[in-house]
């Protein structure tokens, strides 16, 4: 198994957020994490890249305590994409994906021949090599998502960890990332990600752990778990899940007056 | 598809080689300004006089030039510009560390409370009636104290943000600090104290010897060292501490070696030549201008053009007027101007 996460809690400070977690990712799985806002989402996933302690329980990478690893292991082999934000300094998109280098590169080392090819390989995966000479700041929310995400691959971890990719994406830079996660599922990577849109679960997801209330609300094959009784549990709101001729997945509405 | 690694590795040699040409012909010009700067001033010295000087004295080469010629050259005028070259680089790095590790184009070698602690040395030194050599020491002293208490103040906050925590206890500690130094004003004997105190305070090359520079240099090695060894590490440390740490950089051994670094050589200058405010804000600017934000060729680029605007300034400063300016004072004249030229015309480049 690669990831291991046995009744974690997670928290900031004194405040713990969630506590009791438990599930684990294999290799070239996607998982979708469903939750409400201000749900703990981002502080599991800090928790789980070694970001923040854990406050209990414990997470095993590769069988190895997470608590007991260097940066450099960790992100060897979990890579993060948060959302895409402005940096403050004008980094090319070349300059910027290849930093995703740096777990594999000593201290004092600068990357190389091989790592910039890796990240341009990064770049071609992502469809973005025409950007790579563009300024960072000046490309548009989208382009930046997909550069954090080439970052994160140029790497070459096993395992991806996506604090909403789809937030702040038009409807076909949602479809392009979704579509993206499913690629490297089938590379063998694992990907887990965090969504507000419970229909990105069925779309692309195998699994989809659901959190409510700082507690583990489900988790199962995404076909099986994401029911109208869930979501209402955790988002309070009425939805329907209705399966419609010609897609694959069902699709997921909310039921407003 | 097959050529297109070709026109890339193709494209990067075209680069680099550019980059070895831009970097010699900087050398060059940073070379053509010292001798100009050693030639030039009120005594002036023709170019094959000045020649024959450095041969006598560097290479032993036989000497025709008369000795007071030969005193301006060696005494007077290399010392300051060796000095201006040295403190022109080490501030302009130091800075150019601080904005990338506190991710604000805004910040200067000043940010953690190491000018007003040196301030606080020298001025203390001064109010003291101490020799030169032991207010040097006493500024050296003050600017690492000032900032050991601010990352001190640091560690003992733990907020969640690091980064923010240093910049307001560096923010009150200074604050502290200042008051130190205006109260030791107004203690001061104000006919011969507090004149020499308001000249440390704006900064001057002209009192420097090469003694002087010979002490403080290794120290100012010392710090660079840690800095032009990790520069490309610096762009992680720009995004920030989360963002650093998980793409797998260990910033809490990270940033205190940095600071540590840019501190040394603060610390070091500023105890040779007292404050010399700006060139540590505007110079990683202009570099950053010229060649990017990616401290591989940032931090080098900084080196070099602190090394030459603080030799301009000084040349400036003492050929323009009848009585020699302070270096802080043109220093900001020059800057303040330029720098907000740069914001309106540099547009998104600036940071």
């Amino acid at each position: 198994m690669l990831l291991q996460v046995e009744a974690l809690a997670y928290g900031y400070g004194d405040r713990i957020v969630g506590s009791g977690v438990s599930f684990d990712v294999a290799a070239g799985e996607v998982l979708c994490l469903l939750g409400p806002n201000g749900g703990g989402k981002t502080t599991l996933f800090k928790t789980m890249l070694g970001l923040l302690p854990a406050r209990a329980g414990r997470i095993r990478l590769d069988g190895s305590d997470l608590g007991r690893l260097s940066r450099t292991e960790i992100a060897r082999a979990m890579a993060a994409v948060s959302q895409a934000h402005a940096a403050y300094f004008p980094f090319t998109v070349r300059e910027m994906v290849v930093m995703g280098r740096a777990s594999r590169l000593g201290p004092f080392a600068a990357p190389g021949r091989a790592d910039m090819a890796a990240a341009e390989r990064a770049l071609a995966t992502l469809g973005i090599g025409h950007l790579a000479g563009a300024v960072y700041t000046e490309i548009s929310g989208g382009e930046r998502q997909l550069a954090l995400i080439a970052r994160a691959l140029s790497g070459e971890p096993r395992f991806l960890i996506m604090d909403e990719p789809t937030a702040s994406l038009d409807f076909g830079n949602q479809a392009r990332v979704l579509g993206q996660i499913r690629r490297l599922a089938r590379a063998g990577i694992a990907v887990l990600f965090s969504t507000h849109d419970p229909g990105h679960a069925l779309l692309c997801a195998d699994r989809v752990i659901a959190l409510h209330d700082g507690r583990l609300a489900a988790c199962g094959p995404a076909a099986e778990t994401v029911t109208p009784a869930l979501l209402r549990q955790i988002y309070g709101v009425d939805v329907v899940v209705a399966p419609v001729p010609g897609i694959a997945a069902p699709i997921c509405a909310p039921v407003i007056d | 598809m097959s050529r297109e690694p070709a026109v890339a590795a193709g494209a990067a040699r075209t680069q680099r080689s550019l980059r070895v040409s831009a970097a010699l012909l900087a050398g060059a010009a940073l070379l053509m300004l010292s001798v100009l700067a050693l030639a030039v001033g009120r005594y002036p010295v023709p170019l094959a006089d000045l020649a024959n000087v450095l041969g006598h004295r560097l290479f032993g080469l036989p000497g025709r030039v008369p000795a007071p010629v030969e005193t301006v050259v060696m005494q007077v005028r290399l010392p300051r510009v060796v000095a201006a070259l040295v403190v022109g680089a080490a501030l302009s790095a130091a800075g150019a560390t601080y904005q990338g590790l506190f991710r604000n184009p805004l910040v200067s070698p000043d940010i953690l409370g190491v000018s007003a602690g040196a301030g606080l040395g020298a001025v203390l030194g001064i109010y003291l009636g101490l020799p030169v050599a032991p207010i040097q020491a006493l500024a050296f002293l003050g600017g690492l104290g000032a900032v050991a208490a601010v990352y001190g103040v640091g560690l003992a906050v733990r907020r969640h943000d690091p980064v923010l925590t240093l910049v307001l206890a560096g923010v009150a500690v200074g604050a502290v600090l200042g008051a130190g130094i205006s109260l030791l004003k107004v203690m001061a004997d104000p006919y011969n104290q507090l004149p020499a105190i308001t000249f440390w305070l704006l900064g001057s090359l002209s009192s420097v010897t090469l003694g002087d520079v010979g002490a403080v240099l290794p120290m100012m090695l010392l710090g660079l060292a840690p800095l032009v060894l990790l520069r490309w590490r610096m762009n992680l440390m720009s995004l920030g501490d989360e963002e650093a740490r998980a793409l797998g950089v260990e910033t809490r051994i990270l940033r205190p070696v940095l600071i540590a670094g840019a501190t040394l050589v603060t610390a070091a200058a500023v105890s040779m030549t007292g404050v010399i405010g700006w060139i540590g804000l505007i110079v990683p600017h202009i570099a950053r201008l010229l060649v990017g934000p990616d401290y591989r060729r940032l931090l080098p680029a900084s080196l070099i053009l602190g090394a030459g605007y603080l030799l301009t300034v000084d040349l400036i400063a003492r050929t323009a007027g009848t009585i020699e300016v302070p270096l802080g004072i043109l220093t900001a004249l020059v800057g303040a101007p330029f720098f907000l030229w740069l914001l309106a015309a540099g547009r998104g480049r600036v940071g």
